[in-house]
This record gives structure tokens, sequence and C-alpha cells, in this order.
């Protein structure tokens, strides 16, 4: 005989569990006091939110499942944020949480709270355990609902009294995962596969529209040869900057609300779009109607319900990313005429390059541009949201998919510095670098002491601007330059980080951030850079909310 | 936009009226009316949903159906040969004296059955489509109806056809 708490914790080393992100507390205490001395890593966070977001990164980063673990009530609804973050982003995330005993369920116990009933929406799939002899089949399949398909979030909801209870030794556990009502379709239909290949046999200005799809199904191999092969321009979603390197020749950067001239109106004068796990997003679209307006469509995605959904779409092929592109690359025999195109888009790309004012000033697309040239594509990027993220898609060049870690669909701030510490146990030969600005990283500053008591080198760079960034840009733009509650009193960062044990240096002038940077990076553990950049820096080009996609504001001209 | 009626069938589980009708709500899809019971499979249960909208939202209706992990099957009956049963009991004044006698011809007209005969009032059961309880119901607000419960629609494929799971 062995307790619930027992079986869950082989039930976690089965699914090729090693490290769990959590928090303790009076219903998981069964739960902990099994991992006292198992060989699952625990890693102590500070706030709930924090171990949701770093098993998010830590998902990101491997492309395995992420495990964060919580107590019940207040516990279990500060995961909440970072569930829906994962949720909205497709990303593979077993959620642990402790409930009240069986008897007190529904009876507002100390501590209750219905997890189950407030993750519905912002799961795949979520369980509460009401017979300790069910904690293996639930195991296996949260892990499998959580990686297969189109990924998500699956919470786990164990009161106290199932993981104390003894369960019968010996149980068979299934080799497989069977669900009648949960069954992905993975290969593309072979006669929408061809009709795909005839629109693109005859295209004189295809564009293919890659996002967080091809990451999520490690396509991006295959990507990169479908688009070499059949001569066709990709433009990424902030979801799927790496997936082909950004400096590419057929690469146009993202597109989308501060998307890159080029992308946007290639995209607007496109006569065929290949969108590629992707889900038309109203950041990326602008004003629906006028989003490639001359093109048909084809869409790709694993996902059935995102085809339609948002745009009308000629050519739909439901499979997972890889397959459909293999399918794709196997079954083509001829490519469009895109010479013309071609160098259209090369003389888009010449005449309108990103750019700022490159003067003596500190600015934060120079920081940007600076640790994207120490770091070369070979660590792992995280930002945090708002002006921060943006700066970094534009102005960091990313090679690789699964190096760029940001919350895209949910746009949380406070995301990026717990995930930082996700992304870094997952790949820890890598360097990690949280992209911060002020605001985001005061939102879940307290991490500070998780990366100080491990010792966790992740690097985070502030682009202090002492103002709510992105918001007091829309102010600037929209809104009169009526700052309402936008500006932020300075703080000290390097101070903070010192109290914890953990190293900082502020830099207010341009000629050393490249010198901070490299020392930071140099050093064993954990550091903060705090850059007080220009305060009242733009992100442009910007697409004005509702506005089509080539109607950008705060564009340059070389 | 027309009303559309849909056949799921569903793990018999804990929550999963909830998982569907709480889908419905959040992705502003408006429920015209549902009901829900245990079918011929013992493990399962099916839930009738007519829904209103236009092709396109009734797609997006049943593709997010079909994603949550509980729903094994959903099918679209509309357009399809099929037989849709509601029953309501309706409680109408019937006054010992004319009005009674002509509620009873007026049920008998509509198949109704008295289920239950009080001093002042008539409790009748109908059974058919919405059109027909609809009738029923407009020509006795006249009497006037003191209290009136439709169980929701349900359906069946008619012939050898099922809406079973596929997999």
């Amino acid at each position: 005989m062995k307790t619930g708490a027992r079986t869950l914790i082989e039930a976690l080393q089965r699914e090729g569990v090693d490290t769990i992100f959590g928090y303790p507390g009076g219903v998981v205490l069964p739960i902990y006091d099994e991992l006292y001395d198992s060989s699952i890593r625990h890693i102590l966070v500070r706030h709930e939110q924090a171990a949701a977001h770093a098993a998010d990164g830590y998902a990101r980063a491997s492309g395995r499942v992420g495990v964060c673990l919580a107590t019940s009530g207040p516990g279990a609804c500060n995961l909440v944020t970072g569930i829906a973050t994962a949720y909205m982003d497709s990303i593979p995330v077993v959620a642990l949480t402790g409930q009240v005993p069986t008897a007190l369920l529904g009876n507002d116990a100390f501590q209750e709270s219905d997890i189950t009933g407030i993750t519905m929406p912002v799961t795949k799939h979520n369980y509460l355990v009401k017979d300790a002899a069910e904690i293996d089949r639930v195991i296996q399949e949260a892990f499998y609902i959580a990686r297969t398909g189109r990924p998500g979030p699956v919470l786990i909801d164990i009161p106290k009294d199932i993981s104390t209870s003894e369960v019968k030794a010996g149980t068979t556990i299934p080799e497989t995962v069977s669900l009648r009502g949960y069954q992905p379709t993975y290969e593309g239909h072979v006669r929408q596969i061809d009709k795909a290949l005839d629109l693109i046999a005859g295209a004189q200005r295809p564009l293919i529209y890659a996002g967080g799809g091809v990451v999520l199904s490690g396509a991006s191999a295959e990507l990169l040869e479908f688009m070499e092969t059949a001569a066709i321009p990709v433009t990424t979603t902030l979801m799927g900057l790496g997936t082909v390197p950004g400096d590419h020749p057929l690469c146009l950067g993202m597109l989308g609300m501060h998307g890159t001239q080029s992308a946007n109106y290639a995209v607007t004068e496109c006569d065929l779009l290949i969108a590629v796990g992707v889900r038309f997003d109203d950041r990326v679209t602008g004003k629906i109607e006028t989003f490639a307006p001359n093109a048909a469509v084809v869409h790709i995605d694993i996902d059935p319900a995102e085809i339609g959904k948002n745009k009308k779409v000629d050519v739909p092929i439901v499979g997972d990313v890889r397959a459909v592109l293999q399918a794709l690359l196997r079954r083509m025999q001829k490519r469009g005429d895109t010479a013309n195109w071609a160098a259209r888009i090369n003389s888009w790309k010449a005449q309108y390059p990103l750019g700022y004012c490159d003067d003596g000033h500190l600015r934060p697309q120079y920081v940007v541009e600076q640790l994207s040239g120490v770091l070369k594509g070979e660590g792992i990027v995280v930002s945090e949201v708002g002006q921060n993220q943006m700066w970094t898609a534009l102005y960091y060049c990313f090679k690789k998919p699964r190096t760029w870690i940001t919350s895209g669909g949910l746009g949380t701030m406070g995301y990026g510095f717990p995930a930082a510490i996700g992304a870094h146990f997952a790949r820890p030969d890598m360097p990690v670098v949280d992209v911060a600005g002020d605001g985001s990283f005061q939102m879940n500053i307290q991490e500070l002491g998780t990366v100080a008591q491990y010792n966790i080198p992740v690097k985070v760079v502030i682009l202090n601007n002492m103002y709510l960034g992105m918001v007091r840009q829309w102010q600037e733009l929209f809104y009169d330059r009526r700052y309402s509650y936008t500006e932020l009193p300075p703080v000290d960062f390097v101070k903070i980080a010192n109290a914890y044990g953990i190293e900082g240096i502020t830099v207010e002038e341009k000629d050393r951030v490249r010198e901070a940077i490299e020392a930071a990076l140099a050093a064993d553990g954990p550091f903060v850079l705090d850059f007080r950049v220009e305060r009242e820096e733009n992100v442009f080009p910007m697409v004005p909310a509702g506005a089509a996609i080539n109607e950008m504001i705060g564009v340059r001209q070389k | 936009m027309k009303p559309h009626t849909l056949s799921v069938l569903v793990e018999n589980r804990a929550g999963v009226l909830s998982r569907v009708a709480g889908m419905f709500s959040r992705r502003g899809f408006n429920i015209e009316s549902l009901a829900v019971g245990t079918c011929e499979e013992p493990n399962m249960s099916r839930i009738t949903i007519v829904v209103n909208g236009d092709d396109g939202v009734v797609e997006q209706v049943m593709k997010q159906t079909n994603k949550l992990i509980d729903v094994i099957k959903v099918s679209d009956l509309t357009e399809r040969e099929s037989v849709e049963r509601e029953l309501a009991l309706i409680k109408v004044t019937a006054e010992p004296g004319t009005s009674r006698a002509e509620i009873l011809q007026i049920a008998d007209i509509f198949r109704a059955q008295v289920v239950d005969v009080g001093a002042k009032t008539l409790v009748l059961q109908v059974a058919g489509d919405t059109d027909k309880i609809d009738a029923l119901e407009k020509l006795l607000r006249q009497y006037g109806i003191k209290e009136l419960v439709r169980t929701g629609k349900i359906a069946l494929l008619r012939g050898v056809k099922t809406v079973k799971s596929s997999k």
C-alpha cells in the first residue's frame, strides 16, 4: 500500500518530470513530504504566479511539459494568470493544486476555492481527483492532453484526503492513453494539400505568414526548406520569431500592429497568403476586412476551430504544421514565377529599414541591438510585455526557435522574469536574458529571492524609462499627452538586487552599454542591468487600433 | 440567422454540462434551448442544444464544442431528416363552467393530456415540435396561464442513421 501523494510523485516521474516550480501550503503538505526525498527537483518561488510562469518558460524553452504546484485557495488562485498566459499561447503546462478534503468540498472551508470551475475557461482540460485510484490515469491523461494536438495547460486538483489515502499497490497502468472525445488530426488531407500546391504554382505574389504553431510542432527546418524551395518570402508573428533566421534574405520580420513596413505592405499586396500555425489575431490583422485583401488564403493549423474563425479561408488544411509542410514539400512539382515579387519586396526592405534616432542619447533600441550583437542568437531571450517586448521583437535578431519567450496572447506583464527562471532549468547550457521595463519588472520583482537562493544565472536587462511606456505611448498619440497614472517614480534597481545579494550595474551612457552587457553575461550568477533610457521613446512603426495594417504611423524612409 | 438543433454526445461525468454551457456563454453563443439526459450508452449523455446564428457562427459553435475533451461527437440535425420533440406542462385557469369545456376541446385537438384537475385549474401535458407547443400556448393564454414549463427540444435522426461515437 502507498499513499496518493506517493502515487502522484511516481506518476510524475513516469512522465519524465525533473523539475517542479511550486509553493507549499496546508493541503499540499502530504505531497511536499513526498517531494522532500524524491529525485524531482523543486524550485521554491516567491509567489505562485511565478511558479506558473516558470513552468511555462520551462515548456517554451524545452518543448516538454512544464509543471507547477500550489496549495488550495489563494495558492491555486495565484496560478490563474500564469495558466491563462499558457492557454493563450498554447503552452503545455500541468498545474497541480491541493484542495480541501473531499468531505469539506463545497463547504466554504478554509482556503477552499473552486479552482476547476475558475480555470475551466483557461485550461485545455482540468480534473478534480475524487478517488486516489484515479491518480495514475489522470496524470497520464493530463500530460498527454497538455502536449498533444494543440498544446495547452491542464490543471489537476487533488483534495488532501486523496493525497493521504492508501492506494492499492500493483494497479496496472495503461500503456497508452485513449480518449474517445479527443483525437487530434495530424496528417493534412491530401486533396487539400494538392489544392494548396495548385495555388502556389499559380501565384505571382505569395507570402508565408508563420506563427507559434511552427515552434510548437518543431517545424522550423521544414518551414525553411519549404520557403526556399518554393521561393516564397515569410513574415512571422510575435510568437513565430526565430522559426526562420531573422537575417534570412526571404525573411521580412514581424507583421501586424508593430510589424515592419515591408511585412505589412507584403501582406496587403500578396495574391496568396499561406498561414502556418497562426490564428489571425487582431494584433496581427488590424482591420480584418483589409487584411490580405487580394489574396487567396491557405490556412494550416492543428486546431480546426481556428480555421475560418476570424478570416475566410480558401484552402483549410487541418493537421500538424510539420507533417503538412513535409507533405507539401513531398508533393510540390512546380513553383510560381515570383521574380518580380522578390524584387518588389527587396526594394521595400531597402527603402524601409527599421530605425530610430541614433544620437548620443541612451535609447532602448540601441540596448537591444547591443544585446543582439553580443548574444548573436545563441541565448534565450525572454521579455516582459509592452514597449520592452516590441523593441526586443524588432531589434533582436532571432535565429533559432525556442530562443524567444514572450507572452503573446494574454500580454502578461510580470511574465518574463519568472519565465526566464523556468527557461534556465530547461536549458542550463544557454544564457538567459529577461528584457524588462521598469513597470513589468516590478510586477514579479520578488523573484529576485528565487534567483538568489538557487544562484540562477538569469540576467535582467531593464529598459528603465520610469513610465508604463506602452500605455504612455498610446496616451501621447491618442489621448492628447494626458499621462494618466503611467509615470513611475525612480527606483534604484541595483540597490534592490544588492539587498538580495545580487550584482547589478546602472547604465546612463550609451558608450557603456556593451561592456555592461558583457559583464552581466560573464558573471556566474544572476545580474541586474538598469538602463536609464530616453523616457519618451516610442515603438514605431505602429498601426493605430482599427486601421488597416498598411496604414502605419511613425514610418521612416531611407 | 436561424435555429440549429445540435445533438452532442458527451461523457457522463461531473461538470460536463458546465463545460459546455460555460463555453457557450464565454464565446457569446446564444442557447435557445438545452436538454440533457442519459442515452443508450451507459457512460454517455446526450445534450440537445438549439442555437441561433448564421452558418459561420454555428460552425464555430460546433468546432468549439468538439474541442472539449469530454465531448465525444457533435452533429447538426437541422438539415437532416430528424424527429424533434419538446414536452410542456401548462397550468391553465379553468373555472368550472364554459371555459373548462373549451380548454378540454383545445387540449383534445392538440392531443394534450390532462394530468391534473384542480378546483380552478387544469394541468395539460403536451408533446410535439416547438411550433405546436407555441400554438397551444398562444391559444390557452386567453384563459390565463398560471404556470408553464418546457423541457427544451430533444431530437433523433430518422431511420437507421445515428449520432454515435465514431471512434
